[in-house]
């Protein structure tokens, strides 16, 4: 009887599912990916494992729009996640067909995440292999929100968070320096968080951020060597500003 | 009866389409737009039934709305005639759409375009089209006075005719119509020409 439970999505005798927690490994080799939400936009950064020099970057993006006002970045397995962005996609659409109205982001996340809990309790299918993070504006409240669903079909809401490759640095980076921003500043908070487990750079992240007015729009590549500038510039006047008080005492 | 009208000019289309919703002899109201801006450079100008009119052009609206967020860009004004063509023709054998169409677009490479497609799934490019009754004044009308490359303010004298052609020689004529437009910045609502409005009663 035991053994048959690692194949497919059955419980174990201690009541787990390895599939599911097998689909959780394969995010935690995935791309490192981090939403943080300010009072005024959301942002997404994902890590850009480095661009083969013969590939067209356009193709390869990793922060996707599913409507006007809802964007989402995942880590995992690629080829799943064109498959539930696609789904979702088609969803946003038939929600404005049917009620008149676009989604909220609530909306959308339940339903992925609905999807994704589907494929572990169906017979001959393994679960998706991929985290999301869920960015976008309530289309009446004007709220921003940001969420996040796993491979086993849970969802919650997130003032800040991360997932794939060494999400738990870049959690407690947040954890400890999260606070409500806005505009440039919730941006900076986001690629700071990045730059904890990534090299820095624009080549090596791409990030993205959600606005009321603008929809979702990719930040370029000097923008982001601008503000990784600038970030490290205000790391090295900390340590200078530590380094100085010390040296009175010194003598 | 319903009238829809349409031509292309040297660098837009317009389209102008009547705006009375009638149900046998009862006019429910006279100011229903049917002219849908489909996406930011296309307009759907449909006649016909008008539960089949709503259903079948919202339904292209949010097909539209996702192909580009699949694919990253918008559809041409060709690719969306002939999608909607495509659907007409599936459904004409089974549970037919009464609905008559007239797509007009701008596209960056090509310019603007005018797409003639009734509900039978006819599909023809056109430089001027009509539909409905009105068709018989708006058609002899736009082959008198039509030249290519017209700008707005002639495109827009040429609709004002063929308007008041329809209004006086049509035995039950839509007092109301309304005008929009296709250009290299977008589709958009032009006029309302009106020559019935909707009084409110004053209280005895």
């Amino acid at each position: 009887m035991a053994r048959y439970d690692r194949a497919i999505t059955v419980f174990s005798p201690d009541g787990h599912l390895f599939q599911v927690e097998y689909a959780l490994e394969a995010v935690r080799k995935g791309n490192a990916a981090v939403g943080v939400r300010g009072t005024d936009n959301v942002v997404l950064g994902v890590e850009k494992k480095s661009a083969a020099k013969l590939q067209d970057s356009r193709s390869a993006r990793k922060i996707v729009s599913l409507d006007d006002h809802v964007a989402l970045a995942c880590a995992g397995l690629k080829a799943d996640a064109r498959v539930l962005i696609n789904r979702a996609r088609i969803e946003c659409q038939s929600h404005r067909l049917t009620v008149e109205d676009p989604v909220t982001v609530e909306y959308i996340t339940r339903y992925i995440a609905g999807l994704q809990q589907k494929y572990t309790q169906s017979g001959g299918v393994r679960p998706f292999g991929l985290s999301t993070l869920i960015v976008g504006f309530d289309p009446y409240s004007g709220v921003p929100s940001l969420y996040q669903t796993d491979p086993s079909g849970t969802f919650s809401a997130w003032k800040a968070h991360a997932t794939g490759r060494n999400s738990n640095s870049m959690r407690e980076f947040l954890e400890k320096n999260y606070k409500e921003t806005s505009g440039q500043e919730t941006v900076k908070l986001a690629i700071r968080a990045l730059l904890e487990v990534v090299e820095s750079g624009g080549k090596t992240i791409e990030v993205a951020v959600m606005t009321k007015e603008h929809g979702l729009r990719q930040l370029e590549e000097a923008e982001i060597d601008a503000i990784v500038a600038e970030i490290e510039a205000e790391k090295v006047a900390a340590e200078v500003a530590k380094k100085a008080p010390a040296a009175p005492k010194e003598t | 009866m319903e009238c829809v009208f349409g031509l292309v000019g040297n660098d837009f289309a317009v389209v102008a389409a009547d705006t009375s919703a009638v149900h046998s002899i009862l006019v429910h109201k006279s100011n229903e737009d049917k002219i849908m801006i489909l996406d930011s450079h296309k307009l759907i100008a449909a006649s016909g039934e008008s539960g089949d009119r709503v259903q079948f052009t919202e339904y292209i609206q949010k097909n539209v709305a996702l192909y580009q967020f699949r694919n990253g860009i918008p559809l041409t004004t060709a690719a969306a005639a002939n999608f909607t063509r495509g659907e007409l023709a599936t459904a004409l054998r089974k549970n037919p759409y009464f609905v008559n169409i007239l797509l007009a677009g701008y596209d960056k490479e090509t310019g603007p375009s005018l797409y003639y497609i009734d509900y039978i799934a006819t599909l023809h490019k056109v430089d001027k089209g009509a539909f409905g009754y009105g068709s018989y004044f708006s058609l002899a009308m736009m082959d008198r006075h039509y030249h290519s490359g017209m700008t707005v303010e002639e495109a827009i004298d040429l609709v004002d005719k063929c308007i008041m052609e329809i209004r006086s020689r049509l035995v039950v004529a839509p007092p109301n119509f309304v005008i929009k437009i296709v250009d290299k910045d977008g589709a958009r609502e032009y006029a309302w020409r009106e020559s019935v409005k909707d009084a409110t009663v004053a209280s005895a």
